[in-house]
């Protein structure tokens, strides 16, 4: 039976603010994985804390409103536990790129099959405002008492530095163009990362809805120009096609130049896509060949009697001197 | 003892010396001390063998092999009169001032004791000591006997011939006490298995030692060490080994760690041993398939609990270890798990704290912290193993708290016990039996993808658990306090419903879980002494013990293993009862003495602590005990041995 967009939704009362940028993301999920026809109890959405951490609760699937910074470890573990299940996990430029870098980075290192969206609007929303990890040197967002002190990170460079085999952006207000995106984050074999520019009405009055709608940035004939245009629009195609290091690398290249664009001529779409790196699930069952068939949270470890069903005798027999 | 320096072999030579004892039916206990260092520091193994059981180490050293002039410095005087000291002599004229890897307060006390006596700053210097004391000095030329072994192989690189000093060592410490060689060849077997080539070699130099002893000083030392043939099946189990292999056997499957003393070493083994031999539940299918233990290295602390609980939440029994500065870090994802009810396990191998601490030295210092880290109210178990044997049963134990009561569980040990190596009866797996709880399995509820009330109030606190993925079972987790689908509530009438429905699952606990789970009581119930302490000083305890019985001192002892839930009325109970009560404990603070104070209002008030990184000895709690017996200690002794 075709799932319907109502069957993911849930009746609890959002909170976001009125225009928050969070609502376009929410319904891109949500229009995504009904289009997938995923069974809803076979989806695990995992969260940090923030704004952006209350998504789970408006998705009627498994939900884990994690720590902040630590969505990605949590669902690192129900993924490694059970691999059957599809996890995406979602966050804020603070949550995944300051207190949870560390994480980040490593998420990379491993390639877990994940999607992870990072909600970018270059503020803490839910402390009121103060700048956060993409928000760029010198700029002075309204509760800012001075203009940011920090330079900002570019999160599709640190994406594809650390290891990351899906590394795509998203724009909130481009329901459509961004459903497409999280549909090949999650289809995406490998660790997914897609960047979704989000405006912040409340506490970013520079990257509003109308700044990327091309506000002040006009054509000849007067007409306004958006920030954003589609990479391939412009005939870019990011999938690495062979198992070949040479081409792996030249998409790499080409994904950090595209990187560099930034305001008035943003890309979103696909940077690069690598399916030929092996995910930590296939080096798990290289290891061990029964991981994907039998995995920890398959496994039945006990009879019924409580039994353990692991033999430990030759274990413990490595330790015997007599 | 043997020592040496870091990277010599000491770890190797106090295994094949370990084996051989016990091979032979001996008892042993053995100690593995070393510094945070990869190569050239001091470490050494302290080895205690008898016919019957040992649980800790002594004082004093009846035969020291040394494969270097530093530990003859460091541990010469720990040697009794009667006692031995194997070295080799080409390192007597060594002068103490070139050793640069000991510390300047340890140069001066043997410098003040060598000045007395008028002898040089030497390694002959030193020996000179000891002889004057009565101690058996017995050089062994280890390198020119292991070149004439060399010679016969075609090795003569000085590097390969100087990686066999250790054997050397063991051999020639075997040989003084007349122990059959043929052990000693098996043990050596066991150790280079793979390497047939170098058991052959070793075993050369093991004959030449035996040879040169026999020749030199044949029935000199004494004392004969003969095998004690037991028809017991028994085991040499080193502490992070067997804790592994427990939770193979509970069903842990997925392990996450970051590296650190003295942790990691039982993560290394999980690692090692991923595949998992299945008792054939599913027929056919089973001789094929097997269990997958997923180990992961993580990128720190706080994510690897943070995976771990990830893990749980899918039904997987899921567990992390890691010691004091790692679980620091692990307290937000702990109160998380408090929070969500996941049964989560971290094994805690207590180390030398605060802060780095003495990151490879022995300290139980973080009970308290275990008890309370965390902000917030939340309900935690807190189990904490006296030896080897009690830990390998409590890993099951641990598991099944976890998920019958939905709580994280601490499972305390520590870097004795980790470094400690033992002989043991075989251990029986089939005594373990995995409780699961309320975990729901197949489909859940109507089996409809519709809300589940995960977090239901509940009788007694414990509500159906589904794991992710379950059909019908979907819900909610979160860090905030939540409904009983775990969305977000801030209502103060739920707050408090579920505070109390948290919070009652350790009142269910304290109820549920028997006597024998919470406390160990050793010894007559009238005696005029009772020693209260908990984890791994048990062992020392328990043979001063024996020490005193002889002397006609009567001495009861109460292990306390379950801290939290404490087994208040218990304890309160026996102390109250009891006509004197010592608290012994391995930190500075007596810790579980304050814990008593405060659930039981007993006054704790004579004190046997340690903190100077030394596991405390048989003869230390002997001595201290017998001190308070006698009214001549003060309210807090202070132990002090250990090098």
């Amino acid at each position: 039976m075709a799932l319907k967009l109502t069957d993911l939704k849930t009746e609890v009362h959002n909170d976001w603010c009125p225009g928050c940028g969070d609502f376009g993301i929410l319904s891109a999920v949500q229009m995504a994985l009904a289009e997938m026809n995923l069974d809803p109890h076979r989806v695990a959405m995992v969260s940090g804390i923030g704004c952006s951490g209350k998504t789970p609760h408006f998705v009627k699937t498994y939900g884990v409103h994690t720590l902040h910074g630590r969505s990605l470890p949590f669902a690192a573990g129900v993924k490694l536990a059970n691999p059957g299940l599809e996890v995406i996990d979602c966050g804020g430029d603070g949550d995944g790129l300051g207190i949870g870098a560390g994480h980040f980075v490593n998420a990379g290192r491993r390639n877990v099959d994940l999607a992870y969206i990072l909600f970018d609007n270059g503020v803490y929303g839910l402390t009121k405002g103060q700048a956060s990890p993409t928000l760029k040197l010198g700029m002075k967002t309204k509760s800012l008492p001075l203009p940011n002190i920090n330079s900002g990170i570019n999160p599709i460079m640190l994406a594809l530095a650390s290891g990351y085999t899906f590394v795509a952006r998203g724009y909130a207000y481009d329901v459509r163009h961004l459903k497409e995106m999280i549909k090949r984050a999650i289809l995406h074999k490998g660790m997914a990362f897609l960047d979704v520019l989000q405006p912040c009405p409340t506490y970013n009055d520079l990257q509003t809805k109308e700044y990327w709608s091309g506000e002040g940035q006009l054509d000849a004939a007067g007409k306004q120009i958006p920030r954003t245009y589609k990479l391939e629009t412009i005939g870019y195609d990011g999938v690495v096609k062979t198992a070949d290091d040479t081409e792996r690398e030249e998409k790499i290249k080409q994904a950090m130049m595209k990187a560099f664009e930034f305001g008035d001529h943003t890309p979103i779409g696909v940077f690069y896509q690598n399916e030929w790196i092996p995910t930590y699930e296939e080096r798990l069952n290289q290891r061990m060949p029964s991981y994907r068939a039998n995995p920890p949270a398959v496994e039945r470890i006990a009879r019924d009697d409580g039994t353990p069903v692991a033999n430990v005798s030759k274990l413990l027999d490595e330790l015997r001197v007599n | 003892m043997i020592g040496g320096a870091q990277g010599s072999g000491v770890d190797t030579s106090a295994n094949i010396f370990g084996r051989a004892a016990a091979q032979g039916g001996l008892h042993i206990f053995g100690n593995r001390e070393y510094y945070s260092n990869i190569k050239g520091e001091h470490s050494y193994f302290q080895v205690r063998l008898s016919r019957k059981k040992v649980r800790s180490h002594v004082n004093t050293v009846d035969l020291l092999a040394t494969f270097d002039d530093e530990t003859i410095i460091r541990h010469a005087g720990e040697v009794r009169k009667d006692g031995g000291i194997i070295y080799d002599p080409v390192l007597g004229g060594n002068e103490i001032k070139d050793m640069p890897t000991i510390e300047p307060n340890v140069l001066r006390r043997i410098y003040v004791e060598l000045d007395k006596n008028n002898l040089p700053h030497t390694v002959d210097g030193v020996l000179e000591e000891a002889r004057r004391r009565g101690v058996h000095v017995y050089p062994i030329p280890y390198l020119d006997i292991l070149k004439q072994v060399g010679e016969k192989f075609g090795e003569n690189s000085l590097s390969s011939l100087t990686k066999m000093v250790n054997v050397m060592a063991v051999a020639a410490s075997f040989a003084l006490v007349d122990y059959p060689q043929d052990q000693v060849n098996e043990a050596l077997k066991r150790q280079f298995r793979a390497k047939p080539k170098v058991v052959e070699i070793n075993t050369a130099a093991v004959t030449a030692a035996y040879d040169y002893v026999r020749e030199k000083y044949n029935g000199g030392f004494g004392f004969k060490l003969e095998p004690n043939p037991t028809t017991e099946k028994r085991i040499f189990v080193r502490g992070s080994s067997i804790i592994g292999i427990a939770k193979i056997l509970a069903g842990c499957r997925l392990q996450t760690y970051y590296p650190i003393t003295p942790a990691s070493d039982e993560s290394e083994y999980l690692e090692a041993h991923e595949n998992i031999e299945l008792n054939g539940i599913m027929a056919d299918e089973a001789k094929t398939l097997q269990g997958s233990m997923v180990v992961v290295q993580t990128e720190d602390e706080i994510a690897a609990i943070t995976m771990a609980v990830g893990g749980a939440l899918t039904g997987t029994r899921s567990s992390t270890s890691t010691s004091g500065p790692g679980f620091s870090l692990m307290a937000e994802g702990l109160g998380w798990a408090g929070m969500n009810e996941v049964p989560l396990v971290v094994t805690l191998y207590q180390r030398g704290g605060p802060s780095t601490g003495l990151p490879t030295r022995h300290e139980q210092g973080d009970l308290k912290f275990a008890l309370n880290i965390g902000h917030g109210d939340f309900p935690r178990i807190v189990l904490a193993s006296g030896d080897l044997e009690e830990a390998f049963y409590d890993v099951t134990t641990a598991f099944n708290y976890a998920e019958k009561y939905q709580v994280p569980v601490i499972h305390i040990v520590d870097k004795a016990m980790a470094n400690s190596d033992l002989s043991y009866q075989m251990f029986d797996p089939s005594r373990s039996k995995i409780e699961r709880g309320s975990l729901l399995a197949g489909k859940v509820g109507n089996g409809v993808d519709d809300e589940f009330p995960r977090f239901k109030l509940t009788a007694n606190g414990v509500s159906p658990r589904p794991p992710i993925g379950a059909e019908g079972g979907i819900y909610w987790n979160t860090g905030d306090e939540h409904d009983e689908n775990g969305h977000i509530s801030e209502d103060p009438e739920n707050r408090v419903l579920n505070m109390d429905k948290r919070m009652g699952k350790l009142v269910l606990a304290a109820q549920e879980i028997p006597l024998e789970e919470k406390v160990h009581f050793f010894g007559p119930k009238d005696a005029p002494i009772t020693i209260v302490s908990w984890g791994s000083t048990k062992g020392a305890i328990l043979d001063a013990m024996d020490s005193l019985q002889e002397e006609g001192i009567s001495v009861n002892f109460l292990q306390v293993r379950l801290i939290s839930p404490f087994p208040t009325e218990y304890v309160k109970e026996v102390l109250f009862r009891a006509k004197k009560v010592i608290n012994i404990e391995m930190n500075y603070t007596g810790q579980l003495g304050g814990v008593i104070r405060e659930m039981t209002c007993f006054p704790v008030e004579q004190y046997v602590v340690k903190y100077n990184g030394r596991p405390m000895s048989q003869e230390e709690i002997h001595d201290s005990v017998k001190e308070i017996a006698e009214g001549t200690a003060p309210k807090r002794v202070v132990l002090t041995n250990g090098a």
